[in-house]
């Protein structure tokens, strides 16, 4: 896709943006220490963190940034954010 | 038809020409009476714009973006400590690609306080990505507010331009002006059409963020753009010579240059004195010759390069010092001349008002034959 002249853009959804892009620290969730609490779904500013049809807790990767707040608030440290190499 | 005009109001009535519907300006010296004249042709319904009074130049231009950014064409006026303050949306104006068009008085930046003629108000904005089209008398001046809106305007350039005239020395005398009129300028100047615009029923943002990913392409555009305004300039520069006869399709122009060994590189109203001075030199039989630039964005690098490819030596005039390094004239012809052998030397002149007479650049030439520049010339040394 070409350039806007003028970087105009029409109105959008914040979900077109892939912010996924930004993140130097990926979360990685363990099912073992995972409680199912649901406190990282309720505290992720991006709202990225869903329970999947299996029933586990997961990040959409497309959008999280890598803040790392889930990882810091999670009761039973089932979060761990690891570097990630592009 | 010919009139004796102070430069102001005939820039004022150029614009008037323009038919501009929007303006927005603080007065401030030595652009007042342009602005003022303006105000008064709204008040006496000679011109049908919105005048906005604003509260300061920052108001201003942020103004005019968002009239032009709605579809209107819009016109902004300044100098010197004004242009300073709209340093940061002058930015914007050219990011989002709007063609408004700024008168420039040009006046020094404090501090020290001067309200008195150079031009490094201006060449300090050279980066932010208008257009700069520099006059050496106020029929030029004019002139090139027409071209200015024409070039601007085009959909292949999209960005704001300056047209810039000497504060005081020509926007303060008086000079027989050759006036056009609206039937004349409507020939030349068809109604502004924005490539994009506001509109509520189809709503659409202006210059919004670009992440790393795509910001360099953006700036890479702009300066594509800025570069391609050179074949606009020279189109409708032509056409406008065909239709009034005075000829502006040269971003560069020569004066008795064709068979000189010294040039003069100089920018606005410095020009006409330096025209003088050749001419006596000449009958001293002195071979010097001028090559004024009247566009100094986009930098007409190739022509220049040409127009100078037979001298041996060129001393360039500025009215600004880039501090810390050259005037930023001497700093572009250099790139231009760089590998062809021909030494240039920089003189920084005529600063904060500091009159440049005849006599000063007889000296200039002087000091060049000698091998001597790349200096503030006419230092009062007693005061250092």
């Amino acid at each position: 896709m070409s350039l806007a002249v003028g970087c105009r853009a029409r109105p959008g959804k914040a979900r077109d943006n892939k912010t996924g892009s930004w993140r130097v620290f990926k979360p990685v969730f363990g099912k073992e220490k995972c409680t199912l609490c649901g406190l990282c779904m309720t505290l992720c500013p991006e709202g990225c963190v869903h329970e999947t049809e299996e029933g586990f807790i997961t990040p959409d990767y497309t959008y999280c940034k890598g803040c790392g707040i889930c990882a810091q608030e999670c009761p039973g440290e089932a979060i761990e954010m690891k570097q990630e190499e592009k | 038809m010919m009139q004796i005009t102070e430069g102001s109001h005939a820039v004022a009535d150029a614009v008037r020409l323009c038919r501009p519907q929007v303006i927005a300006a603080y007065p401030i010296t030595p652009q007042t009476h342009i602005v003022e004249a303006l105000a008064d042709m709204v008040a006496d319904c000679e011109l049908d714009a919105e005048y906005l009074t604003v509260d300061n130049e920052l108001s201003a231009l942020s103004a005019c973006i968002g009239a032009s950014a709605a579809g209107s064409r819009t016109y902004s006026a300044t100098t010197s400590q004004g242009l300073a303050l709209m340093f940061e949306v002058c930015f914007n104006a050219a990011g989002m690609r709007l063609p408004i068009v700024m008168s420039i008085a040009n006046r020094a930046l404090g501090a020290p306080l001067s309200i008195w003629n150079d031009q490094q108000d201006s060449i300090s904005l050279r980066d932010s990505g208008w257009l700069q089209f520099y006059a050496e008398d106020n029929q030029e001046a004019t002139d090139l507010h027409y071209l200015a809106y024409r070039v601007a305007e085009d959909h292949s350039v999209l960005l704001p331009a300056f047209v810039c005239f000497d504060g005081f020395i020509l926007s303060h005398t008086y000079e027989p002006i050759d006036t056009l009129s609206q039937e004349d300028i409507d020939r030349f100047l068809p109604k502004f059409s924005p490539y994009e615009r506001l509109d509520a029923a189809d709503p659409i943002s202006f210059g919004m963020y670009a992440t790393p990913e795509y910001y360099l392409e953006f700036r890479y555009e702009m300066d594509r753009a800025l570069k391609e305004s050179k074949a606009i300039i020279e189109k409708r520069g032509k056409e406008f010579g065909q239709m009034f006869g005075r000829d502006y399709s040269a971003m560069v122009e020569g004066y008795r240059l064709e068979d000189a060994d010294t040039a003069i590189v100089a920018m606005g109203s410095i020009c006409g004195t330096t025209k003088d001075a050749i001419d006596e030199m000449r009958e001293e039989g002195k071979k010097v010759g001028l090559l004024k630039i009247r566009v100094f964005r986009p930098f007409p690098t190739e022509d220049l390069a040409r127009a100078l490819a037979h001298v041996q030596r060129v001393a360039v005039l500025d009215k600004n010092i880039s501090l810390g390094a050259k005037g930023a004239v001497a700093l572009e012809v250099k790139d231009a001349l760089y590998g062809s052998g021909i030494p240039v030397k920089g003189y920084v002149i005529g600063l904060g008002g500091r009159d440049v007479r005849k006599k000063d650049i007889k000296a200039i030439v002087g000091l060049i034959g000698k091998g001597q520049g790349d200096m503030f010339y006419g230092l009062r040394t007693e005061v250092l």
